[in-house]
């Protein structure tokens, strides 16, 4: 079967940047948000070299990449990504931070999801990362997949295989380090990525400019959308305050520190 | 005051699980009217348990179709155990298995889900904190919208502990279409009993960094005494095991690895947020460890080369400055030697 993947995935502040609540006209915000590096969301970014190796394994699939925030930081983020894999960008313009609806934002890729030219829905595998690192909720795709009526969904994905016979066994993380193990009788489905088995792969200039080529073009008409707070009041949004008085410990015998660590995880 | 259901799906023996009963013991002091939803193969001896907890109606779907935890079956009971209370607030144990049906429900109900919450209060209305940007920030809300879903993390209120009794049960059918049965769970995958390093009940959190695969002070690579130190101190102490990324990653990055630290081990931005009482990090020098990773747990210490470590200083609650190496090989001596039978 010749899959079409689609997946989801939003672009974050670079997990290394110092971030910062303020409060805004619309509610809470990220002070300097605007000028924040961005990359692609880690776990979409997982989904989204999943589908690739997939789509390269399976002969006519194609991997569409639906992205959702201020068109300027697409532009800045897709320069990057496209290097990476080969996919078609269809791109939405909105506010992409954490403090988002998760309802407003499926709303939002559903429809852009639905308005993709020739998309068969009997081959569709939904993928995205099982959560952003903004909003962090866990819940975008599993509306997404209500709103395009797939009832096979799975969270927490490390592994998918295709069975000779078409159906998919997919592996998904549950408590205590273990995976539950689960076979589907084929798309569509919703296929939320954890980190999946595949490193980020290197950078493949042709595969840049292939991309790039359709990438510009859908940044230009990427439509705006409206996403807000959805009808959630935030009270308050601060900084963790605790900071603590470390006790630095130096110049001391191995031994000794052993003794202290020894005891105090006896306690 | 709000109508709330206590929903949860039941373990295989038709119990709950302690997270379950820490949800109840959270939502018995909200005020309001209390309902029990209970969801899988069998629900009658969680329902048994939870007797005399205050509920005003107890409601189950039962059967084995409910026995998986399969998204199409538990977003159909969900969903009709929901419509069925008629409650305006539904909060659910956050597991692997509510998280991935929840949201859905959610929205079929045509209400809002809010998830990974950590704390709910009611004082005249709900407020809920939770965590946003991977626990970098904390905010707490509150929704207008109707019926609102949320899901409790583990570990952030006592469990309820009420004596058991017969309550009455109504039984809530569900129709299952054929195609709810697509999938069919197959099996768990666990690594094997002594390769186990994640254990969620560990009083302790052993957080190893790359600094474990790096060249040490003769100029080598000593991977093999790494892995052999600290699977020797998970054995002694029975600790769980948190690798920083920078760690985890190396495996497919050619470099020197632990063999036995996978992805689930990770802890931090695109890890997990373990809560444990105590932690223990080693050899990492990054935020994420420190920050993001050790969110909650309580006391924490780090053994590291750097006295100016700027992530250890100011999170742990001592640090010392030392060869984790070294200080290991000791640290396992005692433990072995406090195990021995005396002679």
């Amino acid at each position: 079967m010749s899959y079409q993947i689609v997946v989801c995935g939003g672009i974050v502040p670079d997990p290394l940047q110092t971030l910062e609540p303020v409060a805004g006209p619309a509610g809470p915000a990220l002070k300097n948000e605007m000028m924040l590096p961005a990359v692609l969301d880690p776990w979409a970014g997982h989904a989204l070299y999943e589908a690739a190796n997939l789509a390269q394994k399976m002969p006519g699939a194609k991997v569409y990449l639906v992205s959702l925030g201020p068109k300027a930081k697409l532009q800045q983020v897709m320069m990057n990504i496209a290097q990476k894999a080969p996919f078609e960008l269809v791109a939405l313009d909105g506010a992409a931070g954490g403090f988002t609806d998760a309802q407003e934002t499926a709303a939002a890729l559903a429809e852009a999801i639905q308005a993709i030219p020739g998309l068969d829905r009997n081959k569709l595998l939904l993928f995205g990362g099982w959560e952003s690192a903004t909003r962090g909720a866990g819940a975008t795709l599993q509306i997404v997949g209500e709103l395009l009526g797939i009832a096979d969904q799975f969270q927490g994905v490390d592994e998918l295989k295709v069975q000779p016979d078409g159906s998919l066994e997919v592996l998904e993380r549950i408590e205590g380090g273990k995976h539950q193990m689960s076979a589907c009788a084929g798309p569509p489905a919703v296929l939320g990525w954890a980190t999946g088995s595949l490193p980020e792969p290197r950078n493949n200039p042709q595969v840049g400019m292939q991309n790039m080529r359709a990438i510009m073009p859908a940044l230009q008409k990427a439509k705006p959308v409206k996403t807000g707070a959805g009808g959630l009041v935030f009270k308050s949004v601060a900084l963790p305050k605790q900071q603590r008085q470390t006790r630095i410990v130096k110049d001391t015998p191995a031994e000794e520190i052993a003794r202290e660590i020894v005891a105090w995880i006896s306690e | 005051m709000e109508d709330i259901l206590f929903l949860a799906f039941t373990e295989s023996d038709g119990t709950l699980s302690q997270a379950a009963r820490e949800v109840l013991g959270a939502v018995r002091e909200l005020g309001g009217t209390l309902r029990v939803a209970l969801a899988g193969a069998q629900t009658q001896p969680a329902a048994a348990a939870l007797a005399n907890c205050g509920a005003a109606k107890f409601l189950a779907v039962t059967g084995p179709e409910f026995a998986q935890a399969r998204y199409a079956t538990d977003a159909a009971a969900a969903e009709a155990l929901c419509r069925a209370s008629g409650a305006s607030v539904v909060v659910v144990p956050s597991n692997s298995r509510s998280a991935r049906v929840m949201p859905g429900v959610a929205h079929r109900l045509g209400g809002r889900v809010d998830s990974h919450i950590t704390a709910i209060t009611a004082d005249g209305q709900l407020n809920v904190t939770r965590w946003y940007y991977r626990q970098r920030m904390e905010a707490v809300v509150e929704r207008a919208q109707r019926p609102w879903v949320l899901l409790l993390e583990p570990g952030c209120h006592a469990p309820y502990q009420g004596t058991g009794g017969s309550p009455q049960v109504h039984a809530v059918t569900v129709a299952l279409a054929k195609n709810h049965q697509r999938t069919q769970v197959t099996g768990v995958r666990a690594p094997a009993t002594d390769e186990q390093t994640i254990r969620p009940d560990a009083k302790l959190l052993f957080v190893a960094g790359a600094g474990w695969t790096k060249k040490q002070a003769d100029g080598q690579i000593h991977g093999a005494e790494a892995e052999q130190l600290i699977l020797g101190f998970l054995g002694s102490s029975g600790a769980s095991l948190g690798g920083s990324k920078s760690l985890v990653e190396q495996s497919g990055e050619g470099q020197a690895v632990l063999r036995f630290m996978t992805h689930l081990n990770q802890i931090g931005q695109t890890g997990a947020t373990p809560r444990h009482p105590k932690g223990l990090a080693t050899c990492c020098h990054g935020e994420e460890p420190h920050v993001v990773g050790w969110r909650f747990i309580h006391e924490r210490r780090a053994v590291n080369l750097d006295a100016n470590c700027g992530w250890a200083r100011g999170k742990a609650d001592v640090l010392y400055v030392a060869d984790a190496f070294e200080v290991m090989r000791k640290v396992n001596a005692l433990l072995k030697a406090h195990a021995a039978p005396s002679a």
